[in-house]
């Protein structure tokens, strides 16, 4: 049998489609250099002896050592992890059990529940914060720690409630009966059984809901005193008065902290996935 | 058979909506006994086993088990486990971690626990499992993992549903004698739900066919088979003909038949109601004796095979009888030794009395 030759590259034959393919290459470049030029610029600037931002000075990490100096910088940060950390423990609770409630009972109203729930996610946050500090005002709380927490609680919940069901939707029903089959009660299949299989979801929904929280500047500009400042409202607060390399090292900080943070969950998501 | 009920079910109805799942059954089961509840997907058994593990509760009616009514009692505070049909393991513990929680529920010490776990592990072959996930197992370890764990609470009743329904056919036929030998050797009471009527004959004591919410019959395996007592039972469990029957004359010991197709047979008259006139009896395909002579003065009838299946160790014949009745028989597969019976054959078919059950009024 005589070989048939192999048919000639593609690319020989359409020298067409190498220039779009060239062009799309170019394109996916332009579209990376837009996401990620300002991030490297800022990273670069952070290490920038000089004052101002467009002229390179030589390198220094003085704004890194000041950043930790400046007092309303830290205790804006403490504020920002106090407010985080609180938001994260509530949200789990509120959405593991709410989720695992929903899921678990039928209720009469469940469908418009669960519409309900989800709004805070979409409501606009200027919507959210207006109608808030309007609530706190009229039941006569005092700003602070306590009005920050319950306002990011709302909008970061749902999260976790939403992640959590979806786990819920493919979890054996005969669990929780095997649970209480054996003597467990309705909790103690819950805390035993049920929350250890949510586990992925939980730990998913509660870095999603720190992360929300860190960063959420409009809800907590309207629910914070100046006291409670978090980090967001005061960098908003010193970028109106002008650029400060300062800002920028911060926010290097904040990145490296969020890649961190995301490789981390994908890591417990690896460990989760092998043993399901 | 031991005796002692364990378990009393009394007039006990579940509804759904108006859909009635159990509807008023009662039924004793003895310590020891293996019992079999047995029946087509939505009859009623499965909701019956769940009224008796707690996850659901009767509409109407009692439960007493061990003497204690459970009827309202929530499943964590009965003494009965269940073995599910999904197994049901707990993904995040290990074998030994799955087989001991119930005991950590029962806040039995820790050295007891371990001791039971690893003798419930030797007893259930599993030894050398117990570090392992649910999900490093096969499905007929995952199987026995859900067994030890339901046994090793030392549970007053097993209850088994389906359990075997995940395995494939020859893995299952393994676990069905193991099953059996493991209830033997504990001597503990199980009821084992399931629609196969083969595994049912096999493993039980006693078997509860259910049909629509109602208990059809109850008995020994041999006793279901041989003398179904309704045409749904003579029909569910193994292969029935069915056929019309006519009372042609009555003493007071024996019932003369005239069944559709010729035969004619005496019965015992306490298996006909005298107020019968005609009824339905069932003739099991290989109790018919398929021959081309008359054997001495047995009842029997004559009919033309129309068909002949081959399967294997056994023959499959269709027969129609002059009168136009369609039967099938079941007789072993050809020797050399015997007569050869082909399609088109006119043969004669011999019935005995006891292999005439009344299945119901016509």
């Amino acid at each position: 049998m005589r070989p048939i030759p192999p048919p000639p590259p593609l690319h020989a034959r359409w020298s067409g489609l190498r220039l779009l393919e060239a062009g799309l290459g170019a394109w996916t470049v332009v579209v990376f250099l837009f996401l990620y030029l300002p991030i490297l610029v800022l990273v670069v600037y952070s290490f920038n002896a000089s004052r101002l931002n467009v002229v390179w000075e030589g390198f220094t990490l003085d704004w890194y050592g000041r950043l930790w100096d400046d007092t309303r910088i830290m205790r804006a940060l403490k504020n920002s992890l106090i407010v985080a950390g609180c938001t994260t423990v509530l949200s789990v609770a509120l959405g593991t059990v709410g989720a695992w409630l929903l899921h678990r009972y039928r209720y009469r109203f469940g469908r418009t529940l669960q519409t309900l729930i989800a709004v805070p996610m979409i409501m606009p946050e200027i919507v959210m914060g207006i109608s808030l500090l309007v609530l706190f005002t009229t039941v006569g709380l005092k700003l602070g720690f306590l009005t920050v927490i319950v306002a990011h609680t709302t909008f970061c919940f749902p999260f976790v409630l939403i992640a959590v069901q979806a786990r819920l939707q493919g979890m054996d029903p005969a669990l929780e009966e095997a649970a209480m089959d054996l003597g467990a009660t309705p909790v103690r299949a819950f805390l035993l059984v049920i929350v250890p299989y949510l586990r992925p979801a939980i730990l998913s929904g509660a870095l999603m809901a720190f992360t929300l929280s860190l960063d959420e500047l409009i809800v907590t500009f309207f629910t914070a005193s100046a006291q409670v400042a978090t980090l967001p409202l005061l960098v908003f607060g010193m970028a109106k008065v002008g650029l400060n390399p300062m800002l920028n090292a911060l926010s290097v900080l904040f990145i490296v902290a969020t890649v961190a943070f995301v490789l981390f969950s994908e890591h417990l998501r690896r460990l989760g996935r092998r043993a399901p | 058979m031991p005796s002692a009920a364990v378990i009393e079910i009394r007039e006990v109805t579940k509804c759904f909506g108006s859909f009635t799942a159990v509807d008023g059954v009662s039924l004793d089961v003895a310590a020891g006994e293996f019992l079999t509840l047995l029946g087509p997907s939505g009859c009623g058994k499965t909701t019956l086993l769940r009224m008796l593990s707690g996850f659901e509760t009767p509409t109407r009616g009692a439960l007493r088990i061990d003497g204690e009514d459970v009827t309202h009692l929530a499943p964590y505070r009965r003494n009965v486990n269940q073995v599910f049909q999904s197994y049901a393991l707990f993904p995040h513990l290990t074998v030994a971690e799955n087989i001991a929680f119930g005991l950590r529920m029962q806040k039995v010490p820790a050295a007891e626990i371990e001791r039971r776990v690893g003798e419930v592990i030797d007893l259930v072959a599993l030894g050398g499992f117990s570090a392992r996930r649910p999900h490093e197992l096969s499905g007929g370890q995952r199987q026995r993992v859900a067994l030890a764990r339901a046994i090793v609470p030392r549970p007053k009743v097993l209850l088994l549903d389906e359990p075997l329904s995940a395995l494939d056919a020859k893995l299952r036929q393994q676990m069905q004698l193991e099953l059996k030998r493991l209830q033997r050797h504990l001597g503990m009471t199980f009821v084992f739900v399931t629609h196969d009527q083969e595994e049912a004959l096999t493993m039980s004591d006693r078997i509860a066919v259910f049909n629509r919410g109602r208990v059809e019959q109850i008995g020994s395996p041999s006793d279901i088979y041989h003398h179904p007592r309704t045409t749904f039972v003579a029909d569910f469990i193994g292969e029935a003909n069915l056929l019309r029957a006519e009372a042609l004359s009555r003493t007071p010991a024996a019932v003369r038949l005239r069944v559709e197709g010729g035969l004619e047979v005496e019965i015992p008259a306490e298996r006909w109601p005298s107020d019968w006139t005609s009824g339905v009896v069932s003739l099991r395909p290989e109790k018919i004796l398929v021959s081309k002579r008359p054997i001495g003065d047995a009842a029997g009838f004559t009919a033309r095979v129309t068909d002949e299946l081959f399967q294997g160790a056994l023959d499959r014949l269709h027969l129609q009888t002059e009168s136009g009745t369609r039967l099938t028989a079941l007789v072993a597969n050809e020797s050399a030794l015997r007569e050869a019976i082909h399609a088109g054959d006119t043969v004669w078919c011999g019935v005995h009395s006891d292999d005439v059950a009344v299945v119901g009024p016509a």
